[in-house]
């Protein structure tokens, strides 16, 4: 444990860079692909005809696997196979793949009695939309979001395996020097900052849905 | 911009049979990725199903299944299977062949290959068999009991049979996501796979127009292919082994009078 501490503090500000390249690469592609899910999950929920079809390709995507996105992105972007780039938006499409089908389905499972209720009472249906059933179908998308978030941080560190610059490199460092020290630090860096995110997704899902509090009393 | 091979030559090199045949070519590495990925499954199978049921039927544990599968899902694969070779391999000294299953020198790899898998494959089936167990209906539970039915009895023939779909689920999304990693064994030395053609050969190489940036795409395209083959499967299998008492799917003319456990899970 002290060799995990003495090679943070030796090699701090690297780390400390590669900590803020990760902590971005988690970040981003988590909330632009919760943003491009909201309004597909939405079509999804809103027309029948439309669920089947959504859900089916968002499981598709989902079971490419991440080596074959990180790989094929600079072919079809035209980046470089290093650029942390290829990584965020390969994890930008696994959110949106895993949060499509995750958003259809909160705000499929609002109670249409309690819409009919926001309807009588004189809400548009934008209005219905954005102030009962979004916020009723928090709980369900926040608890795809936690998903969604973890597994993101663990494909992170697959793309060090290609050499992206990012905090799994303490584990490629660690196997060209045969040294377990970074990848024990490599290891607890990530769960820590998995952890971290999961708690703060569950802080904000707290704050924002005010009436469970009420009722779990 | 990349000066990477053009992503134009992948179709070419998937049909050039050289690729496929030979002692690193595709039907080779798509043989040992198979072999990698079901024996590290069948081993999740054998640790994690027991326990799932176990919790899920005694009820006691429950929280410390769930923690422990959510600590494990945080931890990132690749990290945890550079830290078991290097810890691990060099404690190996055993470098002859087993069988045809392990080649020479391979087993220091291989061993960490298998337990990273092993390891990536037991939080899904684990938490869907103990969920599986859960939701089986109190009632149901009780008849079983009334019949007379011991402990055992119960779970091998109520909570289990009732439980298989979200099993199978578990089982499947853990298939998924082995076959994606067991990919990164071709990072260590002496394994093979499809990622063999992806880090070994590949990647050292990757400008080149045959063996480089277009034979890692096509061993790529091919894991991605055996995913979805291994899924869809699955799912017949799951439609082969669920119970139709479970599924619903009774022939018309055979159909009881409505069921109410059925509707009342729909």
């Amino acid at each position: 444990m002290n060799d995990v501490w003495t090679y943070f503090t030796d090699h701090d500000s690297q780390i400390y860079s590669w900590l803020g390249t990760t902590i971005w690469l988690a970040l981003l592609p988590l909330a632009i692909g919760l943003i491009i899910s909201l309004p597909i999950g939405w079509l999804a929920s809103r027309y029948r005809w439309a669920y089947p079809p959504i859900v089916s390709i968002g499981g598709l995507l989902y079971t490419i696997p991440s080596i074959v996105l990180f790989l094929a992105l600079p072919g079809i972007l035209g980046t470089k196979i290093l650029s942390p780039v290829n990584v965020a938006v390969a994890l930008t499409l696994y959110c949106i793949a895993l949060l499509v089908r995750v958003v259809a389905d909160g705000l499929r499972s609002v109670d249409p009695l309690t819409l009919s209720a926001a309807s009588a009472v004189g809400y548009t249906e934008r209005q219905r939309l954005l102030a009962v059933q979004l916020p009723l179908a928090l709980p369900v998308i926040g608890a795809g979001v936690r998903v969604a978030a973890v597994s993101n941080v663990s494909l992170i560190a697959v793309a060090s395996s290609l050499g992206v610059s990012q905090l799994g490199s303490l584990f490629t460092i660690g196997n060209s020097t045969a040294n377990s020290t970074p990848i024990w630090l490599g290891l607890i860096l990530f769960v820590l900052l998995a952890l971290v995110l999961d708690a703060l997704i569950l802080l904000g899902l707290h704050v924002a849905t005010p009436w469970r509090r009420a009722v779990s009393r | 911009m990349s000066d990477l091979p053009s992503l134009g030559l992948v179709p070419g090199w998937l049909t050039t049979a050289a690729h496929w045949w030979g002692k690193h070519g595709l039907l080779v590495s798509l043989r040992e990725h198979v072999i990698y990925t079901v024996v590290a499954v069948l081993v999740a199978m054998l640790v994690a199903i027991p326990i799932g049921l176990a919790v899920g039927h005694t009820g006691r544990g429950s929280f410390a299944v769930a923690g422990l599968a959510n600590a494990l899902r945080a931890v990132p694969a690749f990290g945890l299977l550079i830290l078991l070779y290097v810890v691990v391999s060099p404690k190996i000294h055993y470098r002859d062949a087993i069988g045809w299953l392990v080649p020479r020198g391979a087993l220091g790899s291989l061993l960490p290959v298998e337990i990273m898998l092993a390891v990536l494959a037991i939080p899904p089936i684990l938490t869907n068999t103990y969920a599986g167990v859960q939701s089986v209906d109190p009632e149901v539970r009780d008849a079983a009991y009334g019949m007379g039915m011991r402990g055992w009895q119960v779970v091998r023939q109520v909570e289990f049979p009732i439980a298989l779909p979200l099993v199978l689920a578990g089982i499947r999304s853990a298939v998924l996501q082995v076959i994606a990693t067991a990919t990164i064994a071709g990072y260590l030395p002496f394994l093979g796979g499809l990622g063999y053609l992806i880090f070994n050969n590949g990647l050292p190489q990757i400008n080149d127009p045959d063996v480089g940036y277009p034979a890692m795409i096509g061993a790529a395209i091919v894991v991605a292919v055996l995913a979805i083959v291994a899924e869809l499967l699955l799912l017949t299998l799951q439609r082969v082994v669920v119970s139709r008492g479970l599924s619903g799917r009774y022939r018309a003319r055979s159909l009881p009078t409505q069921s109410s456990y059925v509707t009342a899970n729909p």
